[in-house]
């Protein structure tokens, strides 16, 4: 095993709503992640994806709470210091997260330059305007952005343009660990995969050591990431690597997910889609067993009524399901 | 297949400019079409490329600037109110956002009731109407008895595509035009909402015309698929001819845009 840069044991956070009600949108959650390395979180809206990543900042604020666990980051556990502390040491330095949807949230009176000046500042108040400048310049090289949009206003920036500039800010200071939260979703293809290209050369450029890459575009999510988690109603489900998660999933919720994967390659036709039946079930009041249950195919009694933990299947691989790997993958080759 | 079967919505030399000058932009520049009865066909395009324009011409909601539209092998004629409402009986749309397309201030059963209405339904008994309106909820696996009384702003994105679908199902229209339904949907769902399509055309024997920018999904789901690239149509034919041999550098690179599984996918390309 490598150098792990991540580290998080048993996490649990919920959110507590205006009414008084905790949703545990992130449930015991263990995971680590290596220098060098990239892991995919894939799930579909509504599982805990985004609650994740910012539970893994340790830096809470309400309606988040933190519930239990730890998370150690560089060596250095950060579950219970200080949020300011946190803030100060860690924050953008050694984990940093770009969120869904961030380059919509870019203050459109600000200059990229500006908003540059803002983060680095905030980290480094006394540091020369000039030296911003400077490092700004020399990263947007690295990263193939044009100088030019330094001064540009984010209404000047096409999409594409004001998502890789949004990245390019978010490793201004050479964070350890980056979270991409779906940061390609809302370009089109070619824009995408130019976002995708940059975020692949960030750890090769030494902007990041690795990467948390969250997705419900399992295609993209393979091309990316090393391993992968898949979530389902706040809970890992599944551990592996992205190979065998795509081709030979364990879990009969990351069954379904593979079987719904959309791609123009020859064979795609004659592959019947799985659609998975339901909805997820309501956070606020999850059922006491499994919670992919009402939805599965190979749903037995006891699935209903006995807590399902997470099954150990060796070298990193994980799942959640009472039924053995070798009775589901059979169920998987010749049905049930 | 398409040989054999029937022309039903066809279009020759098609065209709309908006504005003029500096302004002016050739959103659909002379497309030539022929859909068949049955046939699902894929408009694909990056965005801008004039999808959404050629959707709306379709439909009638505006004019072509130039070239004619045949239905059913007559000029298409809809000038006057009447002559659009008999024509809205044939072709139907559902859009990329579900919660566009619903008046908020009705309720998800006059929703429903107004399908009914408008298929000659509306001196039916009040039961057979109920009768009819659950049939088309549980077609999509919606309860009706949940959905009295709501109003489609009540409703998730997914359930709301869905209630799209069960209108669908009430109207039974000859073409349904789907305006990238599923792109507001996460991956996880999109494929029961192309499931609900898909049999929803077997159950009706209707025309299917998927607009969108997933090239993946046009592949999937089309007998024929049609390449849009800044108004025009670059290339056409079967999905497998489109998708597998493309011959225009178009079209290779809207498939080499996308990621791939099965396939290396060449980020140099960018
Ligand atoms: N600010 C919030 N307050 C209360 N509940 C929230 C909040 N944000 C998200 N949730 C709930 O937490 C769950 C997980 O949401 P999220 O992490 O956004 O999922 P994903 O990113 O996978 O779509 C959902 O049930 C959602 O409704
Ligand atoms: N009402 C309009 N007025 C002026 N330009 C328009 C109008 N509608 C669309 N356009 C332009 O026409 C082109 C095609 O747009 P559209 O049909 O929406 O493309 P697509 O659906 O493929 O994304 C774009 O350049 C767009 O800006
Ligand atoms: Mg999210
Ligand atoms: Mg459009």
């Amino acid at each position: 095993m490598g150098q792990a840069v991540l580290e998080v044991n048993d996490l649990t956070t919920k959110y507590i709503t205006r009414f008084r009600e905790d949703i545990y949108a992130v449930d015991h959650v263990s995971l680590r992640v290596e220098e060098g390395k990239t892991l995919g979180i894939a799930g579909e809206s509504g599982c805990g994806k985004s609650t994740l990543a910012l539970s893994l900042m340790g830096y809470y604020f309400p309606p988040l709470h933190y519930v239990s666990g730890e998370i150690i980051l560089n060596g250095r556990k950060i579950t219970g210091m200080k949020p300011d502390e946190i803030r100060k040491t860690a924050l953008g330095t050694e984990i940093a997260y770009i969120p869904q949807a961030a380059m919509n949230a870019l203050n459109p009176t600000q200059k990229v330059i500006n908003f540059i000046e803002d983060v680095i500042l905030a980290h480094n108040p006394t540091q020369d305007k000039k030296d911003i400048y400077e490092l700004a310049r020399a990263s947007f090289e690295v990263l193939g952005l044009p100088a030019s949009v330094l001064h540009k206003y984010p209404v000047e920036l096409s999409g594409g343009m004001k998502q890789r500039t949004v990245i390019a800010v978010s490793v201004i200071l050479r964070p350890t660990v980056l979270i991409a939260d779906e940061p390609s979703s809302a370009l089109d293809v070619t824009s995408q995969k130019m976002v995708i290209k940059m975020l692949k050369g960030l750890m090769e450029n030494g902007f990041i050591k690795a990467m948390i890459f969250i997705t419900h575009e399992l295609p993209l999510l393979y091309n990316v990431a090393d391993d992968i988690m898949v979530m389902y109603a706040g809970q890992i489900v599944e551990k592996a690597t992205a190979k065998q998660a795509v081709f030979d999933p364990l879990h009969p919720y990351s069954k379904g997910l593979m079987g719904s994967i959309i791609v123009p390659e020859s064979g795609l036709r004659s592959v019947k889609l799985t659609a998975i039946p339901g909805a997820p079930p309501n956070l606020k009041k999850p059922p006491a067993g499994c919670r992919f249950a009402e939805r599965c195919k190979y749903v037995q009694p006891e699935c209903k009524v006995t807590y399902v933990p997470l099954y150990d299947a060796g070298n990193g691989r994980a799942y959640r399901c009472i039924l053995s790997e070798k009775t589901l993958r059979e169920a998987y080759q010749h049905g049930w | 297949m398409a040989g054999e079967k029937r022309v039903c919505l066809s279009g020759m030399g098609v065209t709309k400019i908006f504005g003029f000058g500096r302004t002016r932009t050739v959103a659909v520049d002379h497309v030539d079409f022929k859909f068949h009865e049955g046939e699902v066909v894929s408009i694909v395009g990056e965005s801008g490329s004039g999808k959404t324009t050629l959707a709306k011409i379709l439909l009638g909601l505006i004019n072509p600037t130039e070239g004619e539209i045949y239905f059913q092998g007559q000029k298409r004629d809809i000038r006057t109110h009447r002559k659009k409402q008999e024509y809205w009986k044939n072709i139907q749309a559902i859009f990329q956002d579900p919660f566009s397309s619903y008046n908020i201030f009705r309720k998800i059963d006059s929703v429903l009731m107004d399908c009914i209405h408008m298929r000659g339904g509306r001196w039916l008994p009040h039961a057979k109407k109920v009768e009819m309106m659950a049939e088309a909820c549980r077609f999509v696996n919606l309860k009706f008895e949940e959905l009295t009384n709501k109003y489609p702003f009540e409703l998730s994105g997914g359930q709301m595509q869905r209630l799209m679908i069960a209108r669908i199902f009430l109207l039974k229209p000859k073409i349904l035009l789907a305006d990238e339904p599923t792109s507001m949907i996460d991956a996880c769902s999109r494929a029961t909402i192309l499931d609900y399509l898909m049999d929803l055309r077997n159950a009706i024997g209707m025309t299917l015309i998927f607009i969108t920018h997933d090239i993946g999904l046009a592949y999937y789901v089309s007998d024929t698929v049609y390449i849009m690239e800044r108004g025009r149509f670059v290339e056409y034919g079967s999905a497998d001819e489109v998708i597998l041999r493309p011959k225009q550098a178009y079209t290779r690179r809207l498939i080499s845009d996308v990621p791939k599984i099965y396939e290396e996918w060449d980020l140099s390309t960018v």
